[in-house]
């Protein structure tokens, strides 16, 4: 027996992981790149909304992604929605864990007739377009937000507000996989041995979930997590592009991209205005989507595809 | 047989119920049908308007009033395109979003599945992760940033394809690929991986120690059971392409359905809304089943279930 096979299953999850070049990388590159969102507003030598007579000058030393319409750093600009569109990405993300592993957890362990309801729930959500529900939440938070500026609510607060309800319509959407992994795992977990022997000892529901059922589903939310981000990501980015996410002068990726496309005349072709920000979109997804796969192998060895070469 | 039958019958009440909370749905949106246009409307004409398509009645009445008219398989007036049916609307627009769906979803699978196919093959090799990259590649750009640089390049600069309209063969091609490219990618990593678990299963080698060809191995034993995720995918990814896609129809001003779903949910049409909410459901759910039926076909294990 080799040293790794002496481990926890965490410590040869972590090391699968670690020899995984792929995965490492992006984590590498994508802390990096929310490092320099983070810090950019210290760093950058623009302003993000500052607009100025230099309109749509191609990329160059002074602007290194160029100039939009209004004579904005496009860099800043894709720099500022980047950091947009991780933080709706991740915190929805969050919030779709939230919901589907405790759904899918009482489902699965409750079982019989509420396990059947709480199921036909999600599979009714899931034949309802999910386009109609986010734009009816948005709207209606939009509502109000048009009276709380009446009430004399800052920028700032109903900035937020609207963040937080970009957070709370993608994660509302977003959960219904994760109830139904989570739920297969526990409806196993459920009869093991060791939950019986738990429940025989006269542990209540409460500590067995908790201790018991919980811990062994991390892994696969984890995973589930992973891939949720992406496509969090992804969504948001196309409900800005739609003009229903984030509003002006405050920008995401997808806002940017939708600002691109509008700038496409037989005349003049700006391009740097549509590739550097499907770019940085494209290259956040990749390594989103590389992390993803390789926690995937990690974690969840039963798919995880062999390392060996073919035979 | 008899888990399908029960199915089929389940099918209806899920219906009611997606109806009746989409029909709710619409209606907690704040502000109503009549808002944006004639802003100045006088509450009388207002009141008018809401009495004549019974929107000032509870909702409880006003969805027992849609669904007598749906049993005479009437959707209701649009409320936002005049003297219009959302019938027509659909009738209309349904045909052009089926064919551009139908192609691209032919689009992502004739590419989809021989590149996962493929790529399974080639175990770490460099073209295994040429493969893997190229379709990760295609999930990481969607088709909203495809489309506008197609256009960009092939359309605007190159002029090989026209801009936009819906008209000849050629008009075709760049709204397909645009729309298909994303999920040819999601198809291609679904093969890969289905391909990748089958090839380790017994039967493989069994297969193999019988002395079948390479070729027929791969293509009558292991292709069969691969290509299940592909199938189960393949339900909701034909429902989604076949009730049309906002952007695409968007850019390339197609007159599909794809569009309907989004203005009609921000301009309060309120029948609009239900009618190609349970469009889409009705889709979803029939085309679940019958991916049901499929894995009866391709795997043996199902069956004995």
């Amino acid at each position: 027996m080799s040293e790794a096979n002496l481990q926890s299953p965490t410590g040869r999850a972590w090391q699968r992981f670690k020899s995984n070049r792929a995965g490492w990388c992006s984590a590498w590159f994508l802390a990096g790149f929310v490092l320099l969102a983070a810090l950019w507003p210290a760093l950058a030598p623009y302003p993000p909304d500052a607009i100025s007579d230099a309109q749509f000058r191609p990329p160059s030393a002074a602007h290194w992604f160029g100039t939009d319409v209004h004579g904005r750093d496009l860099l800043t600009r894709v720099l500022y929605g980047a950091r947009i569109s991780l933080l709706v990405g991740g915190v929805g993300a969050g919030v779709s864990l939230v919901i589907g592993v405790l759904w899918g957890a009482v489902a699965g362990y409750v079982g019989g007739r509420l396990d059947g309801l709480m199921m036909r729930i999600v599979d009714v959500l899931y034949a309802l377009p999910s386009i109609v529900f986010v734009i009816v939440l948005l709207t209606a938070l939009n509502g109000i937000l048009d009276r709380s500026q009446a009430r004399g609510w800052s920028g700032e607060t109903s900035r937020s507000v609207q963040l937080l309800g970009l957070f709370v319509g993608l994660g509302a959407i977003s959960w219904l996989t994760m109830a139904r992994i989570v739920r297969g795992e526990v409806l196993s977990l459920r009869t093991r041995p060791f939950v019986e022997a738990s429940r025989a000892l006269g542990a209540g529901h409460a500590r067995i979930l908790w201790l018991h059922i919980l811990p062994n589903v991390v892994g696969i939310a984890i995973v589930y997590l992973a891939l949720t981000v992406p496509a969090v990501v992804l969504y948001e980015s196309f409900l800005s592009y739609l003009g229903l996410g984030i509003q002006p002068p405050q920008a995401s990726l997808g806002s940017l991209i939708a600002e691109g496309a509008s700038q496409i005349n037989p005349i003049r072709i700006y391009w740097w205005v549509i590739v550097f920000p499907a770019a940085t979109l494209a290259l956040a997804l990749l390594a989103l989507n590389f992390l993803g796969d390789a926690l995937r192998d990690a974690l969840d060895p039963g798919s995880a595809l062999d390392q060996s070469p073919a035979h | 047989m008899k888990y399908l039958l029960k199915r089929l019958v389940l099918l209806p009440p899920l219906l009611l119920v997606i109806s009746f909370l989409a029909f709710v749905l619409v209606r907690l949106a704040p502000g109503g049908p009549f808002d944006r246009e004639r802003k100045p409307a006088s509450p009388e004409i207002e009141r008018a308007l809401l009495a004549r398509y019974h929107l000032d009645e509870p909702v409880a009445r006003q969805y027992v009033r849609f669904l007598a008219g749906l049993v005479r398989g009437d959707f209701g007036a649009s409320l936002k395109y005049r003297n219009h049916t959302v019938s027509d609307i659909i009738a209309q627009g349904l045909p052009v979003s089926l064919t551009l769906g139908m192609l691209a979803f032919g689009f992502s699978m004739g590419l989809g599945i021989p590149a996962g196919f493929y790529g399974a093959l080639r175990r770490g090799q460099w073209r295994e992760h040429g493969v893997a990259l190229l379709t990760l590649l295609a999930v990481c750009v969607p088709s909203f940033v495809v489309g506008p640089v197609l256009v960009m390049l092939l359309a605007v600069k190159w002029s090989v394809f026209p801009v936009a309209l819906w008209e000849s063969p050629l008009h075709v091609v760049l709204p397909t690929a645009s729309l298909g490219v994303y999920f040819a990618g999601k198809v291609a990593r679904l093969m890969r991986e289905g391909m990748v678990q089958t090839l380790r299963l017994e039967f493989i080698q069994t297969a193999r120690a019988k002395g079948l060809s390479e070729t027929a191995v791969l293509l009558r034993h292991a292709l069969r059971l691969a290509v299940v995720p592909v199938v189960s995918y393949s339900g909701p990814l034909l429902a989604d392409l076949l009730t049309g896609s906002f952007v695409i129809e968007n850019l390339f001003q197609i007159p599909g359905i794809g569009v309907f779903m989004v203005n009609s949910s921000l301009s309060r049409d309120y029948p609009m809304v239900v009618g190609l909410v349970l469009l889409y459901a009705i889709l979803l759910l029939l085309l679940n089943l019958i991916v049901d039926l499929a894995y009866h076909l391709l795997d043996p294990r199902v069956r004995h279930e």
